[in-house]
């Protein structure tokens, strides 16, 4: 008996947390999302998501998210690959991750400097005669910056998956006739999948809400659904529409976390 | 002759950054269709032999054939040869018939072909049935029964197997050796079969390296190394050995624990210093004054077929007796001995040398006796 409360004394801190700040705003976050912007209680909010300008945002938030991912994960592999095949893998690592642990936003401001009108990139440009370009607030500088902020996220589910790949099954496949590629694709990818899924994961949830980026780096051009409910609750006041965009997205995170969800699988 | 030769290392010498060699300036023969067994102590350089085979590494300095050919910078994926490898490596995330389907797959066989090769190799290890189990649901005799049939249904010509009975309990590992065995007979493919365990390596082998400290210390049939090591090391890594000093007086006549003794051996030099081996089941209890040696029993071990008495001699040698009659712990008792049970290793003698020697005996021997 005595054993069964102090479990549930231990229970209290963790019960609640989850309630305060998990429950509780996802409870907020539905519960403003049926008020218009007057205060009362409709599903115009639910209407105007599914009208094109909503959906139209909402796709290319999906769009921009997995270009993100995409390019992340073509980086971030091979990058991963060639890690666990160096002396010092975990020095190697660190220096990998160290840039991670930089605040986002300074790390934009940083990209202002480098992709500036006056920045070095345009700098090097004019010198090799190619002409300064417009680098800053465009697609192109979205994605590359996004990328290279979320890339170490990539790279370390990756890593950690790659290293606990057991090198006799290598060895196996090349004992079986497996050429380098071969056993690339059908023993080595194949059993990193779980790093893979996990790295997916956690770049493109986070890019699906991107918003400070979009405007520092993008200027605008992108709109997500990120900056879009940043907008809606801080410039507009519509709280109930932002909370409807927020459900929608939480929506598809639970989605996107059912699908990549890891199964452990092996021995 | 060389026909019968499937592999063959010349002088190999394999070595690792700066650390001292793995395997020094090994030669070897591996002939086709036989069972051999590299046998040795734990780090002796077993694994490295069979990586080397397989094209896992490359030696450092000497030649490796594979048929006449030399492979010394062929790849692996290349070779004709499979590996069962020490833990197994079966592929996780494939079921049992997809990990023996592997190198079919590879090869590009049709699908009915590749159906009907892999079903026949596991019949050939017991375990039609089991097609769709996942690895994980696979017991340890079970996945390693896959393991020999993911080699084996690539039909190559010779096998190399790393300690595979290592990790199975007793009854099974015995079991299991006559399962390779019979399964080798029946292929009559090549095995090159690792093992530290010296009764499984007499149990199974037509033919045993036995390996210290990177180098092949003697090659031969399990009799030839059981009753004649060519050294310390042998005598005492096979089987359990009496092993004392000694000193040859002159040819069949032998001194050891400060008495003379006749023996069998002979063409070595007058009052070469030598070392003596005799098996514990060579020895005979008896009385006292029947006795060649006078030890005290200081302790018994019943063994289930024999009792394991440790005696000791007046100079405290210890003296190991399988005997199925059980002894009197404190008595003190007699040894005997036949002449041909004292076994006699020069210091230093190289394989070649040892064989010529023993050669000479045989040619002796009809009219000695
Ligand atoms: N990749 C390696 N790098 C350095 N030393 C190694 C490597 N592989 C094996 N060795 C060394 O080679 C020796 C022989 O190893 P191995 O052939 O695996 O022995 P065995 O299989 O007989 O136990 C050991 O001392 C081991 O430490
Ligand atoms: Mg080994």
């Amino acid at each position: 008996m005595e054993n069964k409360l102090s479990r549930n004394l231990y229970m209290v801190p963790y019960v609640l947390w989850i309630v305060l700040f998990v429950i509780a705003p996802i409870f907020l976050v539905v519960y403003y999302s049926f008020f218009d912007i007057e205060g009362n209680l409709s599903f115009i909010n639910y209407q105007k998501f599914f009208t094109p300008v909503y959906l139209k945002m909402t796709f290319s938030s999906f769009w921009y998210a997995f270009l993100i991912t995409a390019i992340s994960l073509l980086i971030a592999y091979p990058t991963a690959l060639l890690l666990t095949k160096t002396k010092h893998k975990q020095l190697w690592l660190l220096l990998i991750i160290v840039p991670s642990w930089i605040n986002l936003l300074l790390k934009a401001y940083a990209f202002l400097g480098i992709f500036g009108t006056y920045g070095v990139t345009n700098s090097f440009l004019e010198v090799i005669g190619i002409g300064a370009q417009q680098i800053l607030f465009t697609d192109f500088s979205f994605v590359f910056v996004s990328v290279y902020i979320f890339i170490p996220f990539m790279i370390l589910p990756i890593f950690n998956s790659l290293n606990e790949l057991n090198p006799t099954l290598l060895d196996a496949a090349n004992d079986l006739g497996a050429s380098k590629w071969i056993t690339f694709r059908r023993v080595i990818f194949p059993l990193t999948m779980d790093g893979v899924k996990s790295g997916c994961q956690v770049v493109f949830i986070p890019a699906l809400s991107l918003f400070m980026l979009t405007r520092l780096i993008a200027g605008n051009r992108v709109i997500t659904l990120g900056t879009a409910i940043e907008q809606h609750f801080l410039v507009t006041r519509d709280w109930g529409m932002g909370s409807t965009i927020a459900v929608f997205l939480i929506i598809s995170m639970f989605l996107i976390m059912i699908v990549t969800g890891t199964r452990k699988r092996g021995v | 002759m060389t026909n019968g030769v499937i592999i063959q290392f010349n002088n190999v010498t394999k070595q690792y950054d700066n650390d001292p060699p793995v395997l020094k300036d090994v030669s070897f023969e591996i002939e086709r269709g036989k069972f051999y067994t590299l046998l040795g102590p734990s780090g002796c350089g077993k694994t490295t032999i069979l990586r080397l085979i397989a094209g896992f590494t490359e030696a450092s300095e000497g030649e490796i054939f594979f048929n006449e050919k030399k492979i010394n910078d062929i790849p692996a994926n290349k070779r004709q040869v499979n590996t069962v490898f020490q833990d197994y490596a079966l592929f996780p995330h494939l079921n049992v018939f997809e990990n023996v389907a592997f190198g079919l797959r590879i090869k590009k066989l049709k699908n009915a072909e590749i159906e009907q090769k892999v079903r026949e190799a596991l019949s050939f290890v017991n375990l039609k049935g089991y097609e769709t189990r996942e690895i994980r649901e696979m017991s340890g005799g079970q996945r390693q029964r896959v393991a020999i049939a993911r080699a084996i249904v690539n039909e190559p010509e010779v096998i190399l197997l790393d300690e595979p009975l290592s990790a199975l309990d007793l009854k099974l590992r015995t079991e299991m050796q006559y399962e390779l065995r019979e399964l080798q007979r029946r292929l009559g493919i090549t095995f090159i079969f690792v093992t530290h365990d010296q009764e499984e390596a007499l149990a199974m082998s037509d033919e045993i390296f036995v390996i210290d400290k990177g180098k092949i210390q003697q090659s031969g049939t399990p009799t030839d190394i059981y009753d004649e090591p060519i050294n310390r090391f042998v005598a005492d890594f096979i089987g359990e050995s009496n092993i004392v000093k000694g000193r040859m007086i002159a040819d069949y006549r032998v001194e050891f624990v400060g008495k003379e003794f006749e023996c069998v051996d002979q063409g070595l030099n007058e009052n070469e210093p030598v070392e003596i081996v005799i098996r514990p089941e060579d020895m005979v209890i008896t009385t006292l004054e029947h006795g060649k040696l006078q030890v005290r029993v200081d302790s018994q071990l019943f063994r289930g077929v024999h009792y394991e008495i440790c005696c000791y001699d007046k100079d405290e040698n210890e003296w190991l007796v399988h005997s199925t009659k059980k002894a009197n712990v404190g008595d003190k008792i007699g040894l005997y001995f036949d002449a041909e049970a004292i076994h006699v290793m020069r210091h230093g003698e190289t394989e070649e040398e040892f064989d010529r020697r023993l050669e000479a005996y045989t040619d002796v021997e009809p009219d000695g006796k």
